[in-house]
């Protein structure tokens, strides 16, 4: 098992670094989205309550696999060719940001409408409320749940593997059909995974239980 | 923060621990069972064999009936029979290229005939029969494509798309070092891939490309064989007797004619094919 | 592209054999990961000396990992423990190896955040511990529950696609054979197989949300 290791180090290395990649994007993007969404969730005007629930139900009720074998094998019939890193990376990105929303939304109504009444009282507009008053103490209240979608980013970036996409698994599966040594490379595969995901999640613990 | 750190050191050490621990066992075993699955076969007379699922003219999910078709079905049931007479029962286990090599060494399967070339590094981990058809590596490119034979991939940018576990990926790596391969999981998501613009070419076996080929007018095969590819049965490693049981069957088979046959049966008419070449 | 063809009643049919196989899976998968993600959770909440810090070692380094690899390990490894699995067998255990553990995480949360006070006021009515917690403080905690557990129920349905790698024959992997016999029938396959799960989830969504709105109105 040593020699597995250092006979294919930089296999290894190279789909960890791959893995790192294509989560931290995915979840800057994810935030990005899901958070969008869910300040669309939670507004008073009903049509864009209506667009963020379908966007959210579509995509947490749709298996990441399916979403990503679309982008990258039916999207590009249509659209633009893409790589299956760019393709996994979307459907990953995509598939949280529907959780990632109502994780924030759940957050958001957590703070309550008298902080906002309030702001708004002292003549704030309501993005300036949003952004000023209500966010900050929303993401305060979801990160150990944002943190635990987190993990299930990283753990679901193994469909890399399934379009090609260069990530931990996909290079465990090519040194494993190698090698023949099945269960010892997927346990290399597999502490790969743990270093990243933990720590972050024991952080997570320790942030709840504080 | 520091009570987090103290649970992280302590996990990693038990895993390591328990890591080691695992490795030390590895594979030593497997000597001692020497010839189990051999008799296990004789006593049930049934084999459990190892087939494709998603290759044209070799194993194939047929939707209509909901049942496995191809050459190397007919095959096995064929060597089954031969070697049991009417009582042989040959059971079908669906693997794809990735799964193969380990459910046969897990014991789920007796043996493979699932379009396994034989290689020298295989060899050091199953047991091969001898060889029940002769293939060799090819190419599958649109028809427009400007590609025509495995030189032409010799060139930065060039991405082929091939099977995940398959010789063809190593020799794509040795013909054409300059071109990018990616790998996936069967022949319909490597073809779908193709066909997706993911790659410029396809590499495998010529007889699994001229039965994609068959089904697609848009692709074509290009360039002739470069790699000389046999097939043959793979049995676990320590199971000498039963490849020869299904050497000495395959032998009868192709003095009663039966082989013949079902060369013809599926092979007959494919473009860009010779039988001739393919035979034992 | 052939719309019409690609939803010829053979291949529908084809379909609908997979998603049989998806929807029973799940069920049995559902069923057993609560079971024993219910007791894993008690236990590791309950503090019993050594057993609960195991538990919850292994709970902790089974729900760090991806699902893949869970399903490697079981399809790959169990036979060379002398455990013959089938890929229906294999991914039902891998399934509730992994869903278990992340449920007994769940379940654990979910008792610790029972108020203290509830523990206490039972106790001193002379419930014993076991008692109190299955009569007082569980029947709390799972109502607060429902809608994370329904969830993870729903990340389970969705995660047997990920099965199709060891060839279970699946709604996703009947879709693959559909589509590479003829790949032209790739975009309708996508298209149909998505619809499928999202009834089928959504559907399971829809149940957890009238779940919570009866104990929401019993309650009151």
């Amino acid at each position: 098992m040593w020699s597995l290791l250092t006979d294919n180090w930089q296999t290894f290395l190279i789909g960890f670094w791959n893995t790192v990649c294509c989560s931290i994007l995915a979840l800057i993007f994810s935030l990005i989205i899901g958070s969008g969404f869910a300040i669309l969730e939670t507004n008073p005007n009903k049509f864009w309550r209506t667009i963020a629930k379908i966007y959210i139900e579509i995509f947490r009720n749709i298996p990441l696999l399916v979403i990503a074998m679309i982008f990258y094998l039916v999207i590009p019939q249509f659209w633009f060719k893409m790589n299956g890193f760019t393709a996994g990376t979307i459907g990953l990105t995509l598939y949280t940001s529907a959780f990632i929303a109502e994780t924030v939304r759940s957050g958001i109504e957590s703070v309550g409408d008298g902080q906002m009444e309030g702001a708004r009282s002292n003549g704030m507009t309501y993005w300036q409320a949003m952004r000023y008053v209500i966010l900050p103490q929303a993401f305060k209240i979801v990160i150990p749940p944002l943190g635990n979608q987190f993990v299930n980013l990283i753990k679901n970036s193994s469909v890399l593997a399934f379009v090609a996409g260069f990530d931990l698994m996909y290079q465990g599966d090519v040194i494993a059909s190698s090698t023949f040594q099945t269960i010892p490379t997927y346990i290399i595969v597999g502490l790969f995974y743990l270093i990243l995901t933990l720590p972050l999640s024991y952080y997570m613990q320790h942030l709840e239980n504080k | 923060m520091r009570k987090i750190w103290k649970k992280i050191i302590l996990v990693s050490m038990l895993l390591i621990a328990a890591v080691s621990l695992s490795a030390c066992e590895s594979y030593g075993n497997e000597l001692q069972n020497k010839n189990a699955v051999y008799k296990k076969v004789n006593a049930s007379k049934t084999i459990i064999w190892g087939v494709r699922n998603d290759t044209r003219l070799f194993g194939l999910m047929d939707i209509k009936e909901n049942k496995l078709v191809g050459f190397d079905i007919d095959l096995a049931k064929a060597i089954t029979k031969q070697m049991f007479g009417k009582d042989g029962k040959a059971v079908l286990f669906q693997t794809s290229s990735k799964t193969k090599i380990p459910v046969l060494k897990n014991g789920n399967v007796d043996a493979l005939m699932a379009t396994v070339t034989v290689t020298p590094e295989r060899a050091k981990v199953v047991d091969f029969s001898t060889p029940y058809f002769n293939a060799g590596q090819s190419l599958l490119v649109p028809k427009n494509s400007k590609i025509k034979n495995v030189k032409d991939l010799n060139k930065p940018g060039i991405v082929v798309v091939a099977v995940k576990g398959t010789t063809a990926v190593a020799n794509i790596r040795k013909f054409a070092p300059k071109a990018r391969v990616l790998e996936y999981d069967d022949y319909g998501q490597a073809f779908t891939a193709l066909k997706a613009g993911q790659g410029q070419a396809m590499s495998t076996d010529n007889g699994i490309l001229a039965g994609i080929a068959s089904e697609n007018k848009g692709f074509h095969v290009v360039g002739g064989t470069f790699t000389h590819e046999p097939y043959a049965v793979a049995v676990n490693k320590g199971e000498d007797k039963l490849a020869k049981q299904i050497d000495k069957a395959l032998k009868e088979l192709e003095e009663n004619g039966t082989y013949d046959r079902l060369m013809h049966k599926w092979f007959d008419g494919i473009p860009g094919f010779s039988i001739k070449e393919a035979e034992r | 592209m052939d719309f019409g063809q690609a939803y010829s009643w053979i291949n529908i049919q084809f379909l609908l054999r997979g998603l049989w196989v998806t929807i029973y899976v799940s069920i049995i998968s559902i069923l057993l990961s609560f079971i024993i993600g219910l007791i894993l959770g008690t236990i590791r909440y309950t503090r019993v000396p050594i057993l609960s810090k195991i538990v919850g070692f292994v709970v902790d380094i089974i729900r760090n990992l991806p699902l893949l690899l869970i399903i490697f390990f079981t399809y790959f490894g169990l036979p060379a423990m002398g455990l013959q699995v089938n890929p229906v067998v294999a991914s039902i255990i891998a399934l509730v190896v992994f869903e278990s553990c992340m449920i007994a995480e769940i379940i654990r949360a979910g008792i610790a955040s029972v108020p203290v006070g509830q523990m206490e006021g039972a106790r001193s009515n002379g419930m014993t511990y076991i008692q109190a917690l299955f009569y007082v403080v569980m029947p709390q905690a799972l109502k607060k529950m429902i809608p994370t557990l329904l969830s993870q129920f729903v990340s389970l349905v969705k995660d047997t696609s990920l099965a199709t790698i060891i060839i279970l024959p699946e709604l996703l992997y009947h879709a693959q054979i559909v589509y590479s016999q003829d790949t032209n029938y790739m975009i309708p396959m996508y298209l149909i197989i998505a619809v499928m799960y999202f009834i089928v989830c959504f559907c399971l969504s829809m149940f957890a949300n009238y779940l919570q709105k009866r104990f929401d109105t019993k309650t009151n």
